[in-house]
């Protein structure tokens, strides 16, 4: 759906999606290295469960609502990829837990 | 052409304010066969039916009034009936759930503040009798597992409950207006004048006429009733309320300070200000809300808050309701509270059809606003 | 973090978004002695026109274009004028007190300012037709941030659709970086050319014109463009797989997709400046809400001032200006300058909005998106986060819900995360159109905060007075 350009190299940063190794580059939102990664949706609205994606990329929509470290329902467009982090698509409403 | 005098009024009932005092009593009327203009004001507007926090309530109700907390009772008895009788009518499910509800205290003496002030309750002669009891901490958390440490203990009525508000609001305009009710936005009441057989009222738009009147505009009631010999003396007091994302159901009975919604969304409230009509919220009001809602829940914590709010109570003097009828204007009624969710079935299925039939029963004079009418002191 | 834990918990001056307006702003308040904190969403300066202008892995110039690497010598002005600049930063609350609640990894603070110039920016104009929500369709804008930020560009099929310059924009940013683009569904009404005419001398005189018909031969002389497109449907399970849609009376066409990028120009970024309460009024050219502001961009509520697209679309070089002027009588306000200095400072930067200005209204009325494309029908949803249908909007009208906000009471349109970010425009001509009357006589949402979430730990963190105790507290 997405490639990346062949500019000059930028970082790598290894993160997880659902549990998956990706590669992102430094720089990346959450949201751009799920797009980069394949991920179109990335979560089940939490009204019908209908699937969700990326929209605004601006912070605007919150259709690209995600599990980041253990912590549901943050937007990916305004969070950037950390080495390590942890992304997890999701479904329906956050369950909170104890 | 006949002068306006003398024609004969297109509605039985004009009820002016469409909140949700208004509409129940509208649906009522309706349901009674009366014909029902509701007259009401716009988009923006002081509107504590679009604010209020849900709950159908009878703990703690009616210190200082027993006939209150009476009313009270006999409404949340009514409320079944009400949300089936809605669901029926207009496929629309209020949400109404009746489980018991918890009111929490976060130490001893507030534990000590709250049984002090249910033995008052409850000892006041002719107080209606109805179940309630205190629990210490692990009897609470028996019910409700998520309670954090700083929970010393709380009351527990198996008849509170709570329901979806604005699917409350919602569906009473359908159902009224199902059954014939005319509902009038933008026709904000300027002025009334009682005449022969009824009244007239000039709005924003020009003029209605109507056998009888009901004033449920809420604060609105203040300026409207001295028109009809009646007295409305409320003020404004802001709740300021805060709101959750929508979460997976963790709360099995709504606490008077917490509920989720059906819609899994989180309801925290809520605050008692003095603030005239100032509705804005403030961070130093809504902080004690959050703060106290993580004592009592801690896993709320990570819980994103998507929106306050701030809605204007619609308070009497004494902070019970007002159901009057004019000594002078006959035919003009006043209905006031701040229990427009609590109420609503005393109102569409006990009030409306006393308003039907013209007066109001010996059984409602302790609503009277005349109950303020001190004599005055040497 | 360390960078907040040295805020003191006031200053004179706060700037609120670091586009063109904010860093203009800033940069113009600092220079004249003003102590000034810019508060800003995005890790790096620059707002959405100049997205990651210090840091974007595009460094073949061209790709991006002389408009943007424009942005630079706003960032480097910013950077030596004393300024102090907050990145990572959700401003979620601004009182008329002047009051500012923002959020900085994962902690809340306040921080209390005597005037506050909101600069942010604008969003893209709602687009709501079937299938809208579906994963693979995102907007023009959200494809050219993968671009400046990440060096992404799409691949595979891919179909822009809509209208506005930002659509040929991104077209052109595509192709000269080797995407490929199955097909342009230019959706502007014909009729706009005629609307528009009377403003084209005025265009014709203006700095856009060259560079727009430039970048539309560009595109057109390497996608197939498909004029006068109408009915545009989007279908798939559980992405996007196909376009639907009409030329002119032509029969319905079917494409494939495998994403789909709309656009249909952008609106001021309204919430916070909403939120505060700052007057707003109906703008019948550019169909939208813009704020009351006065020529130095001072909102109804004397505090705040309201630079850039944020107070009503007019592009990046004339948002820096409109920042430059706020800055100008704030620095006054602040007893910093007299008036004559900033009358006289003000002189360049209004001379340069009026010759930026000159091709707007062509603008405004060339790219007028299609009713149908604004006000949705049927199932189709207006409010993403409820899953609020346009026909539900129309049967509450029929209710008697005659504005915005008894709307949300009975329907919830506009209750989810986004705030009514997305649908607002949608709902109030939803209603307008229903009902037969102007927008201008429905409003709008009036918003709350928080305008952007903050966990209850967040907010449970902050001060809380004894009376605000009082107030919640209850035997």
């Amino acid at each position: 759906m997405f490639r990346r350009l062949p500019e000059p190299a930028v970082a790598p940063v290894s993160i997880t999606i659902d549990g998956m190794p990706v590669e992102a580059r430094e720089g990346d939102s959450v949201a751009a290295a799920l797009l980069a990664a394949g991920h179109a949706r990335c979560r089940s609205s939490s009204v019908s469960d209908a699937p969700r994606g990326p929209y605004c990329m601006m912070g605007v929509c919150f259709d690209c609502l995600v599990e980041i470290d253990g912590a549901a329902n943050r937007q990916a467009c305004m969070v950037r990829v950390a080495p390590g982090m942890r992304v997890a698509t999701q479904d329906g409403r956050r369950e909170l837990r104890a | 052409m006949p002068a306006p005098e003398t024609s004969p009024p297109l509605f039985d009932v004009a009820v002016v304010g469409g909140g949700l005092v208004g509409t129940a009593i509208a649906w009522g009327l309706a349901r009674q066969g009366q014909r029902v203009a509701v007259l009401d004001e716009g988009d923006v507007a002081i509107r504590p039916s679009r604010g209020n926090f849900a709950l159908v309530w009878l703990q703690s109700k009616g210190l200082g009034m027993p006939a209150y907390a009476a009313w009270t009772k006999h409404s949340t008895d009514l409320w079944t009936g009400l949300a089936a009788e809605l669901r029926e009518e207009t496929g629309i499910d209020v949400a109404y759930e009746r489980r018991g509800g918890f009111q929490l205290a976060l130490s001893e003496a507030e534990v000590a503040a709250r049984a002090a002030m249910q033995r008052r309750l409850h000892s006041q002669p002719d107080m209606v009798v109805y179940p309630y009891e205190m629990l210490d901490h692990d009897a609470v958390a028996r019910m409700l597992p998520a309670i954090g440490p700083e929970v010393a203990g709380g009351s527990y009525c198996p008849l509170d409950g709570h329901c979806n508000s604005l699917r409350l609001l919602r569906a009473l305009h359908t159902g009224m207006q199902r059954r014939g009710a005319r509902y009038l936005p933008e026709h904000r009441v300027e002025h009334i004048d009682p005449q022969a057989g009824g009244f007239r009222l000039r709005h924003q738009k020009g003029e209605l006429h109507a056998g009888k009147l009901v004033l449920a505009s809420g604060i609105g009631n203040a300026r409207l009733a001295p028109m009809v010999g009646l007295a409305a003396p409320v003020r404004p007091q802001r709740g300021q309320i805060v709101v959750t994302e929508r979460l997976r159901p963790f709360l099995p009975y709504p606490v008077a300070t917490i509920r989720q919604t059906d819609d899994g969304t989180v309801l925290l409230g809520d605050s008692q200000e003095e603030a005239g009509l100032d509705d804005s919220v403030g961070s130093e009001v809504t902080a004690v809300i959050a703060d106290r809602a993580v004592r009592m829940f801690p896993r709320l914590a990570q819980a994103n808050v998507v929106r306050s709010w701030a809605a204007l109570r619609v308070m009497t003097p004494d902070g019970f309701p007002i159901y009057d009828e004019s000594q002078t204007a006959p035919g003009a009624f006043l209905a006031t509270c701040h229990s427009g969710v609590t109420l609503a079935a005393s109102h569409a299925l006990a009030l409306a059809p006393m308003l039907a039939g013209g007066s109001l029963p010996a059984q409602m004079r302790a609503f009277t606003a005349r109950r303020f009418d001190v004599p005055p002191t040497a | 973090m360390s960078k907040t834990a040295a805020l003191n918990p006031s200053c004179q001056l706060v700037v609120i978004g670091a586009g063109p307006a904010g860093l203009a702003a800033a940069t113009t308040a600092a220079k004249l002695g003003v102590d000034t904190v810019l508060l800003d969403e995005q890790p790096a300066p620059g707002g959405q026109i100049y997205r990651a202008i210090t840091e974007t892995p595009v460094t073949k110039r061209s790709i991006l274009g002389m408009d943007y690497w424009h942005g630079a010598e706003l960032v480097t002005a910013f950077r030596s004028s004393g300024a102090r600049h907050v990145p990572g930063t959700t401003v979620w609350s601004v009182t008329r007190e002047g009051e500012i609640g923002f959020s900085v990894g994962g902690a809340a603070r306040l921080i209390e300012a005597e005037r506050i110039i909101l600069a942010t920016g604008a969003q893209e104009r709602p687009f709501p037709i079937p299938g809208w929500t579906l994963p693979g369709v995102m907007t023009a804008g959200a494809a050219q941030i993968l671009l400046k930020a990440s060096g992404m560009v799409a691949e595979g099929r891919v179909v822009l659709a809509g209208t506005g310059p930002l659509l040929w924009l991104l077209a052109a940013q595509y192709l000269r970086a080797g995407g490929r683009i199955v097909t342009v569904l230019d959706t502007t009404p014909p009729a706009n050319r005629r609307a528009a005419l009377p403003y084209l001398p005025n265009f014709l005189g203006s700095d856009y014109l060259g560079a727009g018909i430039a970048l539309l031969r560009e595109v057109k002389a390497r996608v197939p463009v498909i004029g006068d497109v109408r009915s545009l449907r989007l279908l798939g399970e559980n992405r996007v797989r196909e376009v639907v849609y009409q030329s002119g009376t032509a029969p319905e066409r079917r494409i494939g997709a495998d994403l789909v990028l709309l656009h249909q120009g952008v609106v001021p970024n309204l919430n916070l400046a909403n939120a505060i309460g700052c007057r707003q009024e109906w703008h019948e050219d550019q169909l939208c809400f813009v704020p009351v502001i006065d020529a130095w961009g001072t909102s109804s509520i004397e505090r705040v001032a309201i630079a850039g697209d944020g107070a009503g679309i007019a592009g990046a070089r004339i948002a820096a200006e409109r920042g430059r002027l706020a800055a100008l009588e704030a620095a006054h306000r602040l007893g910093r300058i007299d008036a004559y200095r900033r009358d006289a400072e003000a002189v360049a930067p209004r001379r340069a909005i009026t010759r930026f200005d000159k091709g707007r209204r062509f603008i405004d009325l060339m790219y007028r998106p299609r009713a149908e494309h604004r006000v949705p029908q049927g199932d189709t949803l207006a409010c993403r986060c409820e899953e609020i249908t346009a026909q539900q909007i129309v049967e509450a009208v029929k209710l008697g819900s005659t504005g915005p906000n008894q709307m949300k009471s009975l329907l919830r349109c506009g209750m989810g995360p986004c705030q009514g970010r997305l649908c607002g425009l949608t709902i109030t001509e939803l209603i307008a159109s229903a009902r037969g009357v102007s927008p201008a006589d429905v409003g709008y949402f009036r918003l709350r905060p928080p305008i952007k979430p903050i966990t209850l730990a967040e907010l449970a963190s902050l001060p809380k007075s004894e009376a605000a105790v009082q107030a919640v507290v209850r035997g």
